[in-house]
């Protein structure tokens, strides 16, 4: 085999498959890094002025040209991971649901349906958010919340409506999609032998759903949790209408709040003034970073659980 | 029967209904939005909508004729650019990659789809409209096709890995090579999955207005060709549904309407033409 | 069958697209500000011009100076002047000066949400200033009741609402606090976007205006067009001479008429805090950006053409859409102008 010409492997089409596909892939990673560093020498001068300060600066402050990240970070996460919250049991309930009980049809034209709600431009969920979601926080959770659990800092007034927890929920109902239909083809792609088998060794329907199909379908699942997750970090229009747009750390969930994609929609159109401009793309590089971490956590997450799992089997 | 079983069977069915909850849950929010689109568009969607171009503030009548076919366009080259990419990238993750360049691509692909998407927009900006000094179609195309990229990808692997390994073992038994096994065993087999996927990207980008800004531009006008500024439904949807006038609220919704409609005919129609009668088994 | 299907699709897409079409195309970005009218300019003079389409998009004004310095097109519109660094850039990238030209005018209004009150609300600068810096927190405050004597103002905290993407209606609000209050301009100063000490951000005026309904003890800032398209309660400003102004046609343009007699050779000017008794004072022009060398020749009778329609019957539209017509001064100081472009 070894001895085999370079041009004879070629021409097996087997080697040009590869070669081809490895191009594609490599695309990608290309375009990574490119992205990435057209936003590293697009923010030199705000990494030269700030430096690390940058990421536990408070202020942002166009006319002084004073530019710090952390109200923006902070949003970012806090909306981002109540969107998870309230997302990922929703929908994976919702997907088990779908491929598991439901029957193929019903199953197969409510999927049809939320697939389309993927469609659905950010610009026309923010219109429903503030329009129902924010009034429905201001005047309906806000008061239950407050008035039951209002010792905790995470409820406390004053409520405006606009607030990191109407991000979240908005979010949560612009990822759901992906989660739902995602979980669900994997589900549907998990062999049958598989759930009889369990079956037959006696647990009921839902051990057999929950410790057999669900996790063999873990990889595949958390595969949509991440498409989620990355949506939620990077949305800018529907979150713009109702976190309330205002660049400060605050405790409660009902409080306004701003996020790194929104403020870049906010500002770059109009941002004159090289610091300026610079200092929104450093905040993208920032976005970067978060999602470069994040997903770097969740994977560890499931290197962790995926080995705990197998100790426990032997 | 033992305690134990009782808790057992209750807590199965506890479950398994909860999880038909969530899915309520989940199908009411969706009709309500659909419901809210259908109604507050519907009332505004007429013919005019479909044949004629915008007219300013004030004038009625006008449409987003131009609206319409831009995004037709954006969408096509963005798959264009996007499908293949992901699509057989994703071959590479699941069949010849080590698992350490797959971690890497992987990672690479999380991390783009991470980017928001105006960001994608002024690096599209950057690459494409400055060098040429013009805002373009292309342009757009290409922001939106970046866009893509991401979830063919990572589904294409995910379901090209969840192939049984019998299919794969059988074809090569029967001495295929390992392209011939890919295309005509492994893809098929996985071929829903990931058709769903693109569509879930395809769905995803038709409705962003953020990253058409600063390439597609938008435009008054007929776009010819690929290389100037065109208008777009989600752009239109965003200028008109932000703007004082009530006309242009409506219009708005209407156009939130057609966009979903578009989605749903590209949905239908890759589904039926695509589909090669292979019935895949529901396990 | 469906391989042909799919190969006759793509042609209809591609042959559709690709039909030719005769016409210049002219590129043009800025505010958003005085959109609705040069959209419906630009739409008017496509059907007298045939051959000619403006196609203008509002992306800000902030974009439009940068496009318009990038050369990505033809030209740009602003709410506010270019600054002597924007211009000297400009000069740096494109190796020629760039000219403002104005072409209407504009106002911004507070508009307010307070239980209670139907009356229109009389604001000084004192207050608007205090209620923006986070000073004056209740809708009694003295200096608010001072000017407003008889209206039943409730001890409300008061919620400042303002704009989160940047915009020309931000930078007239604030080159008018800036004018009108030290600390102000000293701790916040004037631009397109600024730091706001307090407030909710509310994006695009449909934000504010919405922000604002929905919130009682609200307090924002919109477009005066704005406004008046959508019936919003408004209040009135009290100007340079003492009286109390809500903002109309005749009192913006009562802004400009002072200014038009000093105005520079440049065009660029702010008459926010104008003198003129019956003034309102946050009142600004909105300008299109032009470059004084254009190469391309067929643009640049184009432009110029448009130039001088839009100082003749272009005007006729403006008050129709809620803007005020330039004073006449400035449109023969302009009409002169035009021969710059070259």
């Amino acid at each position: 085999m070894g001895s085999r010409s370079f041009l004879s492997k070629l021409r097996d089409g087997d080697e040009i498959a590869r070669l081809v596909t490895f191009l594609f892939a490599a695309t990608v990673v290309l375009i990574t890094l490119l992205l990435v560093f057209e936003l590293w020498t697009n923010s030199v001068l705000p990494r030269h002025k700030f430096g690390w300060h940058f990421f536990v600066a408070q202020a942002w402050d166009p006319v002084m040209d004073e530019y710090g990240a952390l109200p923006f970070m902070y949003g970012t996460v806090v909306s981002s991971a109540l969107a998870l919250l309230i997302a990922v049991p929703l929908g994976l309930g919702a997907a088990i649901f779908l491929a598991e009980l439901a029957p193929a049809r019903v199953s197969d034209s409510l999927q049809f349906f939320i697939d389309l709600l993927a469609a659905v431009p950010s610009v026309i969920y923010g219109l429903l958010g503030f329009f129902i979601i924010v009034p429905f926080v201001r005047s309906v959770l806000f008061p239950a919340l407050n008035s039951s659990l209002g010792f905790l800092p995470l409820f406390k007034g004053p409520s405006y409506g606009v607030s990191y927890i109407a991000a979240g929920m908005v979010l949560a109902i612009m990822v759901i999609p992906y989660i739902i239909s995602v979980s669900r083809e994997v589900l549907l792609s998990v062999p049958r032998d598989q759930r009889e088998a369990a079956l037959a060794l006696g647990s009921t329907r839902w051990e057999s759903t929950w410790k057999v199909v669900v996790p063999f379908a873990k990889t595949g699942i958390m595969g949509s949790v991440f498409l989620a997750l990355a949506r939620a970090l990077g949305e800018t229009m529907a979150v713009t209408m109702v976190i309330g747009n205002t660049p400060k750390l605050a405790a409660s969930l009902f409080a306004p709040g701003y996020s790194i994609a929104a403020v870049i929609a906010n500002e770059f159109t109009e941002a004159t003034g090289d610091l300026y401009l610079q200092a929104l793309i450093e905040l993208g590089l920032v976005l970067f970073l978060l999602t470069f971490i994040l997903n770097g956590l969740a994977r560890l997450l499931i290197i962790v659980t995926t080995q705990k799992g197998s100790k426990v089997a032997n | 029967m033992s305690a134990r079983l009782r808790w057992r069977k209750f807590l199965s069915n506890f479950m398994l209904t909860m999880t038909g909850v969530c899915a309520f849950v989940s199908v009411i929010v969706l009709f309500l939005i659909l419901g809210y689109l259908l109604f507050n568009g519907g009332k505004s969607v007429s013919w005019a909508f479909f044949t004629k171009l915008p007219v300013p503030v004030g004038e009625t009548g006008g449409g987003m004729a131009n609206a319409i076919v831009g995004s037709a366009k954006l969408l096509f080259g963005a798959s264009l650019f996007g499908v293949p990419v992901g699509f057989f990238g994703g071959i590479y993750l699941a069949e010849f990659s080590g698992s350490k360049t797959a971690a890497v691509v992987r990672y690479a692909a999380d991390l783009l789809n991470g980017v928001p998407s105006i960001v994608i927009g002024i690096f599209a900006y950057s690459m494409v409209v400055l060098p040429f000094k013009h805002f373009s179609t292309f342009a757009g195309a290409f922001a939106l096709g970046l866009m893509m990229i991401p979830i063919t990808l990572r589904s294409t692997e995910e379901f090209l890995n969840g192939v049984p390994r019998m299919l794969r073992e059988g074809a090569m038994a029967l001495g295929a090579s390992k392209w011939k096994t890919i295309t005509t065993v492994i893809v098929p087999a996985a071929y829903r999955g990931i058709l769903t996927a693109v569509l879930l990207a395809l769905a995803r980008v038709a409705g962003e207005a953020a990253p058409l800004l600063f390439t597609a531009f938008g435009n008054r006008f007929w776009s010819p060709g690929w290389n100037q500024p065109t208008a777009a439904l989600p752009e239109m949807i965003f200028r008109y549904a932000t703007s004082p006038y009530e006309d242009w609220q409506r219009q708005a919704w209407a156009a939130g309407l057609v966009l979903l409609a578009l989605i749903l005919i590209i949905n239908i129609l890759a589904r039926t033409i695509l589909s090669r009668g292979i019935a895949v088994p529901r396990s | 069958m469906k391989r042909t299907a799919l190969i006759a699709m793509a042609v209809l897409v591609f042959a559709g697209v690709v039909w030719a079409q005769s016409g210049l195309l002219i590129n043009g970005a800025g505010a958003s500000f005085p959109f609705p009218i040069y959209s419906k300019w630009f739409d008017v003079y496509h059907q007298k011009n045939g051959g000619i389409q403006f196609n203008y998009q509002s992306v800000g004004s902030g974009a439009g100076i940068k496009q318009v310095t990038e050369g990505t097109v033809d030209f740009g519109a602003s709410d506010g002047p270019m600054n002597d660094e924007q211009l000297k850039a400009y000069q740096d990238k494109r190796g020629s000066a760039i000219l403002h030209f104005p072409t209407v005018l504009g106002a911004a209004v507070p508009t307010y949400n307070v239980p209670g009150v139907t009356a229109t609300l009389n604001f000084t600068p004192e207050a608007l200033a205090g209620i923006f810096l986070g000073k004056i927190t209740k809708w009694n405050d003295p200096a608010i009741a001072g000017a407003n004597k008889g209206v039943n103002l409730p001890a409300n905290d008061i919620v400042v609402v303002h704009r989160s993407d940047g915009s020309g209606t931000t930078y007239i609000w604030t080159d008018y606090l800036s004018k009108v209050n030290d600390e102000w301009k000293s701790k916040v100063n004037k631009a397109t976007s600024v730091n706001w000490p307090v407030g909710l951000g509310g994006k695009g005026s449909e934000g504010v205006t919405g922000l604002v309904k929905q919130t009682p003890n609200a307090i924002g800032y919109v477009e005066l067009i704005y406004a008046a398209q959508n019936n919003i309660p408004y209040g009135a400003v009290k100007n340079s001479s003492g009286k109390f102004v809500k903002a109309d046609m005749a009192s913006v343009s009562a802004a400009a008429a002072g200014a038009a007699k000093e105005m520079p050779d440049d065009f660029r000017v702010s008459i926010t805090n104008s003198s003129g008794k019956d003034a309102y004072p946050i009142s600004s022009f909105t300008w299109l950006l032009v470059p004084a060398k254009i190469q391309d020749g067929p643009k640049r009778d184009a432009i110029k053409g448009f130039l001088t329609w839009m100082l003749a019957d272009g005007q006729t539209y403006a008050e129709q859409l809620s803007y005020a017509k330039l004073p006449k001064e400035v449109v023969e100081k302009e009409k002169k102008a035009i021969a710059k472009v070259q």
